[in-house]
């Protein structure tokens, strides 16, 4: 599961921190340091995770697109 | 209605083509899908891997958090493109809307989209350059490379430039426990996007944290052992540092050379384009079939007197691809201005550092609350009596209220008080940039152009 968090939007709420944790770290008081390639087992923590950013500042692969969109990018290049 | 017929024909079956297959290029397709564009897409990119995220590559990755093989950037939908992916455009022809690739291929388009962005500025001596432990950091190989170099515990890191991504790397080295060297080439690091003031702090911040930071000196040679590795670095004040591992963080180059010859107004500053997203070509005249956007682009801005800006910022590619994408397949009555307020952020040694408007445009700086000394403050800029910029060290909150007084051109120094003002805010003081006619390392920020008080064309050597 990809994921992209904007820190021009991110303001350090640290819900996501709170959320998923194994994918959200705050890194000092404020940064934030996040996998963008999450574990898929994550998949509900970061839904909740996205849910609940104050400022919906975190984009995730859509579940039923990303298969298709993988198998895109990796035949390509012919 | 002729034209009306062209654009339902061209949303329907015409041929798009972007070149630039990053953040940029990916939005922008996004957008044109979403917009109902049915036509053909084809995106083409130099680097052999789908749209990849890139801040990570400086900070989650050399931290060991994350993969650069995994910073793939996630789709917003699926994309029915043609994608070119390890080949590189090499030449435009706009009299018979063709890209040349670096295959023999070429590519026909309606309409055109370039996206190239920028390449790391490389250490300018060729051979020192290939010497084994000398690095830059642009790309995911780049930083996959530099994350190996780190695991097998070199004795000393060398970091030459202290802009954003050197200072980020310096960063990651010490939270690894690395020793690191600095050297910069201004009073202080950052000084190019936020002025010696802020820079001061910045300087403060990477000593605290145990870097060996060297101000005001130039590194003058790279010097390898029998078998081509790095084994030290020359200083301009005549010491020598041992290190076996060197990142060149000297700031980017826009990847304009393929164009050299094709007519269009591109060159090292970038593609000058209008407030919609479209290139002008060398005689200054706009066309009307190829866009730009991203770090490759050079657009006027109404906030700052109209100068053509261009911007190596995350939300300037993506509120530029979409704005591009919406005009290329619009009438120019539905078209769109790109006006979007400058705004970064970069994170090292645990602060969280933003900014929104353009800094470097500040003649005074006023620490409106927190303290530099601190490392935790808001410092807002001043350009002829208005607010241009505002810079916050884990203050993030305040940045929002302080974009609103860029964009109403508030005055400067702000009239109202605010919470946690202390005595160094009481009043602004020279933001201490350097000369702007002076040549730098790396800005983030190129303005070119003229400012109302001050015209002039300076003379800026390509290798600083």
């Amino acid at each position: 599961m990809r994921l992209v968090v904007d820190l021009n939007r991110c303001q350090g709420y640290a819900q996501c921190a709170f959320l998923a944790p194994d994918v959200f770290a705050m890194h000092g008081d404020e940064a934030l340091l996040y996998n963008p390639h999450a574990d898929d087992s994550q998949r509900e923590h970061v839904a909740r995770a996205v849910a609940s950013c104050p400022v919906q500042a975190i984009l995730v692969d859509d579940l039923g697109d990303a298969a298709a969109t993988v198998k895109e990018g990796l035949s390509s290049g012919q | 209605m002729a034209s009306d017929g062209f654009l339902e024909w061209m949303r329907r079956e015409g041929r798009i083509v972007i070149v630039g297959a990053s953040l940029a290029g990916l939005r922008a397709a996004e957008t044109l899908r979403e917009e109902g564009f049915t036509g053909s897409l084809t995106l083409i990119g130099d680097e052999p891997y789908e749209p990849y995220d890139r801040p990570p590559l400086s900070k989650q990755v050399l931290l060991g958090k994350a993969t650069a093989d995994r910073t793939a950037l996630p789709r917003r939908m699926a994309l029915d493109a043609n994608w070119r992916l390890g080949v590189a455009a090499t030449g435009l022809d706009m009299a018979a809307k063709r890209v040349r690739l670096a295959d023999g291929d070429e590519v026909e388009y309606d309409r055109l989209l370039i996206a190239t962005g920028v390449h790391a500025r490389p250490w300018p001596h060729e051979a020192e350059a290939d010497l084994d432990g000398v690095f830059v950091l642009r790309t995911r190989d780049d930083s996959a490379g530099l994350h190996r170099r780190l695991m097998a515990a070199p004795r000393r890191v060398l970091v030459i430039g202290a802009g954003f991504t050197g200072s980020e790397i310096a960063s990651a080295c010490r939270e690894r426990g690395l020793p690191v060297t600095v050297a910069e080439r201004a009073a202080a690091p950052l000084v190019g996007a936020l002025g010696g003031v802020v820079g001061q702090a910045a300087a403060e911040l990477q000593r605290e944290h145990g870097v060996d930071l060297r101000c005001g000196i130039m590194v003058t040679g790279l010097e390898g052992d029998s078998a081509g590795r790095l084994r030290s670095a020359h200083l301009s004040d005549g010491t020598t540092i041992d290190a076996d591992v060197a990142v060149v963080s000297l700031g980017a180059t826009r990847n304009t050379a393929w164009l050299a010859e094709s007519g269009l107004g591109a060159g090292p500053r970038g593609i000058a384009c209008d407030a919609g997203c479209r290139a002008f070509d060398v005689r200054g005249i706009v066309t009307d079939d190829i866009f730009v956007a991203g770090d490759v682009a050079r657009s006027p801005h109404a906030l700052f007197g109209y100068q053509f800006l261009s911007l190596e910022h995350w939300g300037n590619a993506v509120a530029q691809a979409e704005i591009a994408a919406h005009n290329m397949i619009s009438a120019s009555s539905d078209r769109r201005p790109h006006l979007w307020v400058p705004a970064f952020w970069s994170s090292q040694f645990g602060v969280s550092i933003k900014s929104v408007g353009v800094p470097s445009l500040g003649e005074e700086v006023l620490i409106a609350q927190g303290s530099l000394a601190e490392r935790r403050f808001t410092g807002v800029y001043g350009y002829q009596g208005r607010v241009i910029a505002a810079v916050t060290f884990d203050q993030t909150k305040w940045l929002e209220f302080y974009q609103r007084q860029i964009e109403t051109a508030a005055p400067f120094p702000p009239a109202f008080p605010t919470v946690d003002r202390r005595p160094e805010g009481l009043r602004p003081v020279p933001a201490d940039f350097p000369d702007p006619s002076l040549p730098t390392h790396g800005p983030s920020v190129t303005l070119s152009g003229y400012s109302p008080t001050d015209r002039r064309i300076t003379f800026t050597p390509a290798r600083a």
